[in-house]
């Protein structure tokens, strides 16, 4: 079986593995895999956040879209008043820090909706959702058309650790895929390592699981079901705030309609993905952007040999195919995990279903 | 007669108001767009809005209604209103479609959001099929390549069913991957390999005589009848058949369907490929309207279905209702955007409001005092309960 259809299958294997084992060690591919799966990440942990405690979220796509759209215009609005404002550590201006702000406030505000919806008016959780998911859409695309913005406040900087740092064998290479990205990014394997220290191993997690998996218990034993609710749903808007900040003031300086491109479902499969942990979770974003990165990378910087021949030969007869291709790699991956791991995977026991009281209608 | 009024009001009374309240919501905003258009506030800027849809829609303006009413004068313009209503009919015949896509699948406790990629699949098979028998007399053409629309969005159904039925995939997830999934594949496809070559951008050749045929008027076409026998027919298939019945009862009660000796497997299946099937006839009659595939096809028809569905209470007349109202809505909405200098997104955030309102039902019921009917169909609770359930 070396060779199919006239193609030399094991040597594209192994020259395909070279080139992945030298882009894994050389290149900036897991740096680029990290940026691109942090905004994935953010919104898992959203999503983690929301469904530990039985409140099934398919709203974060809108969430991040509104978060993005407020965060760009605090922060344009703050640079059209002071205009020269000296940057800080990370390339942090005024204006900046207050459109990460505003997007955090309005994630924490949309998940206020939902939290209503979903916990007081125990609508239909789906539902729910998806109303967000669409206003989102609507109302960020009726204002961006409307305020037609035209300057912008910039974007966050990247570090640049010292160039001693990063030629240090291991450390180096840690160094650059964890600290060479903008401060969102680098904030996001804190947070998901310390929430899933918190998650596991505290007061507040352990009250929190259990409201997801038997609220009835939980309210036996003296916890207010709906007080950790509303806590969780609301908090976990922070993430999808920083998620809309990451879109539009660390990754691009622009706001585009619908350019959360269904980043937000993406990470809803990362949750089921990581069974419902953060760390799993942020292993899950990981492992669907890298297809991202690495379609970034062969794109820009082909490999050698046969397969960069055959790969090349492809992209001229074919190009936007070779590039739709790369581009549409990330939802196909997220379809076949889906379908080949959701079957073990788990999810809180009261997931999605309201609470009432005992005795109360 | 005062009963079946009655009844009539609590079953239309959650719709009708969330429907009041969507509007008066948007209307804030519309007023608040005036900040950015013409510098000042101008309060009477949602009468205009509003006067231009209705217009755009029905051919009627409110002073029209209004100055008919008193003089008993029922009498219309009937080319001004022909014209109107016609493409009011025209936007309404894909939403009824794509209402359907889902609310079928509420009936089973499915939730379709794949609308949006089995339009485009419908759309881009009876793009390339019509294009193949565009020499054909137009008798063989449209039924043909009408069917490869269908059978397109059927199979772009069966997949997340499938998926659904043996893997336990959530459609949920898995239809929104395959939207996505479709946008990129077509895309490629149809500027790598379908292009023809003469127009300035890149789309498919053209469909000759696969072209739906106008019945009356300047655009309404055979798609309307057929949608609107559809409708009839899913009425009957949903209420009147052994497969209806076994659809509604998995929906209400995936256990108690298994217990009777039903398969919720099979059934799980079948009603999404039936689903995707509706919205692959949506896409088929928009491209064969159109008369060609172009590569950039941004559609909403699909994810309208959602709110279509929701409005009509998963019920095909309801979703008639609903599509009719939409589709006047969106038939009138380049008038406003003209005259008003409204932004046209101002129809997605009301449907998205009139859906917030069907949400928040409790509370608009408590506005009525209770005399309203639930409106949410019960079957979403199973959409609910299964949200990433191991087991089928």
């Amino acid at each position: 079986m070396d060779v199919v259809f006239g193609i030399p299958v094991i040597g594209f294997v192994l020259q395909f593995l070279a080139y992945l084992v030298d882009a894994i060690f050389t290149t900036n591919l897991p740096a680029q895999t990290l940026q691109l799966a942090t905004p994935i990440a953010l919104g898992a942990l959203c999503g983690v956040m929301c469904e530990r405690s039985g409140v099934v979220n398919i709203g974060i796509e809108g969430m991040m879209l509104t978060c993005a759209f407020v965060g760009f215009m605090a922060a344009m609005v703050v640079h059209e008043a002071m205009p020269g404002a000296v940057a800080g550590p990370f390339g942090f201006t005024p204006a900046l820090v207050i459109g990460v702000l505003a997007a955090i406030a309005a994630g924490m505000l949309v998940s206020l909706l939902h939290a209503w919806l979903s916990i007081t008016v125990r609508a239909d959780q789906i539902i729910s959702g998806t109303v967000i998911n669409i206003i989102a859409l609507g109302l960020t695309g009726y204002l961006n058309r409307l305020i037609k913005p035209s300057g912008s406040a910039g974007t966050l900087d990247a570090l640049r650790p010292p160039h001693e740092l990063l030629d240090l064998p291991i450390i180096g290479w840690i160094v650059k895929m964890f600290f060479t990205s903008g401060p969102i990014t680098t904030a996001v394997i804190f947070l998901v390592v310390i929430l899933q220290v918190l998650l596991f191993r505290s007061r507040w997690g352990l009250r929190t699981r259990a409201v997801g998996e038997h609220p009835r218990a939980a309210d036996t034993v003296g916890i207010d079901v709906i007080r950790v609710r509303y806590r969780n749903v609301i908090l976990g808007g922070i993430f999808a705030g920083l998620a809309g900040a990451w879109l539009t003031l660390e990754f691009n300086a622009s706001f585009q309609n619908g350019m959360t491109a269904n980043r937000g479902f993406i990470a809803l499969a990362a949750v089921i993905f990581g069974r419902w942990t953060p760390i799993g979770a942020f292993g899950g974003a990981l492992l669907f952007m890298v297809w991202e990165a690495l379609g970034i990378a062969i794109r820009s910087n082909p490999p050698p040999g046969d397969l960069g021949v055959f790969l090349s030969g492809i992209q001229a007869s074919y190009p936007s195919m070779y590039n739709n291709f790369f581009g549409a790699l990330p939802y196909l991956l997220t379809l076949v995990v889906l379908a080949g791991v959701v079957g073990r995977s788990v999810p809180p026991a009261a997931d999605g279903q309201p609470y009432v009281k005992e005795g109360a209608t | 007669m005062k009963a079946a009024l009655r009844e009539l009001w609590a079953l239309a009374a959650v719709p009708v108001v969330s429907i009041l309240l969507a509007l008066l919501v948007g209307s804030v905003l519309i007023i608040l767009s005036s900040l950015a258009t013409e510098k000042s506030i101008n309060f009477l800027l949602p009468v205009i809005a509003y006067e231009n849809l209705l217009q755009g829609a029905t051919g009627l303006s409110f002073l029209d209604i209004a100055a008919k009413t008193v003089t008993f004068n029922l009498s219309v313009n009937p080319d001004q209103a022909g014209r109107a209503i016609t493409s009011t009919l025209t936007a309404a015949s894909p939403l009824v479609l794509s209402g359907l896509a889902v609310g079928v699948g509420f009936k089973a406790g499915l939730f379709n959001i794949g609308g949006t990629g089995q339009v485009l699949v419908g759309g881009f098979a009876a793009a390339l099929v019509g294009a193949a028998v565009a020499g054909q007399p137009a008798v063989v053409a449209v039924p043909v390549a009408i069917l490869a629309g269908a059978l397109g969005g059927a199979f772009y159904g069966f997949i997340p069913g499938a998926l659904k039925a043996f893997t336990g995939a959530h459609e949920v997830v898995s239809t929104i991957m395959l939207n996505s999934l479709a946008a990129f594949v077509i895309v490629g496809l149809v500027n790598d390999i379908f292009k023809i070559a003469g127009p300035s951008f890149a789309r498919t050749a053209d469909i000759g005589n696969a072209a739906m045929p106008i019945l009356f008027g300047r655009n309404g076409n055979l798609g309307i009848l057929i949608t609107v026998a559809l409708v009839a027919l899913t009425w009957v298939l949903i209420y009147r058949t052994p497969l209806g019945f076994e659809i509604r009862t998995v929906g209400a009660n995936p256990s108690a369907a298994r217990y009777a000796g039903m398969s919720p497997r099979r059934l799980i299946v079948l009603t999404m490929s039936l689903c995707g099937m509706f919205a692959g006839l949506a896409g088929a009659f928009e491209i064969l309207s159109l008369g060609y595939y172009p590569a950039v096809f941004g559609t909403s028809i699909g994810f309208a279905g959602i709110t279509v569905a929701l409005l009509g209470r998963a019920h095909p007349v309801g979703i008639l209702l609903a599509a009719l109202l939409l589709g006047g809505m969106r038939a009138g909405a380049p008038a406003m955007q003209i005259t008003a200098k409204i932004p046209i997104e101002i129809i997605d955030v009301i449907q998205g409001l009139i859906l917030l309102f069907l949400a928040a039902e409790t509370v608009v019921r408590r506005l009525l005092r209770g005399r309203a009917k639930r409106v949410t169909p019960g079957e979403i609770g199973t959409v609910s309960r299964s949200y990433a359930e191991t087991k089928v």
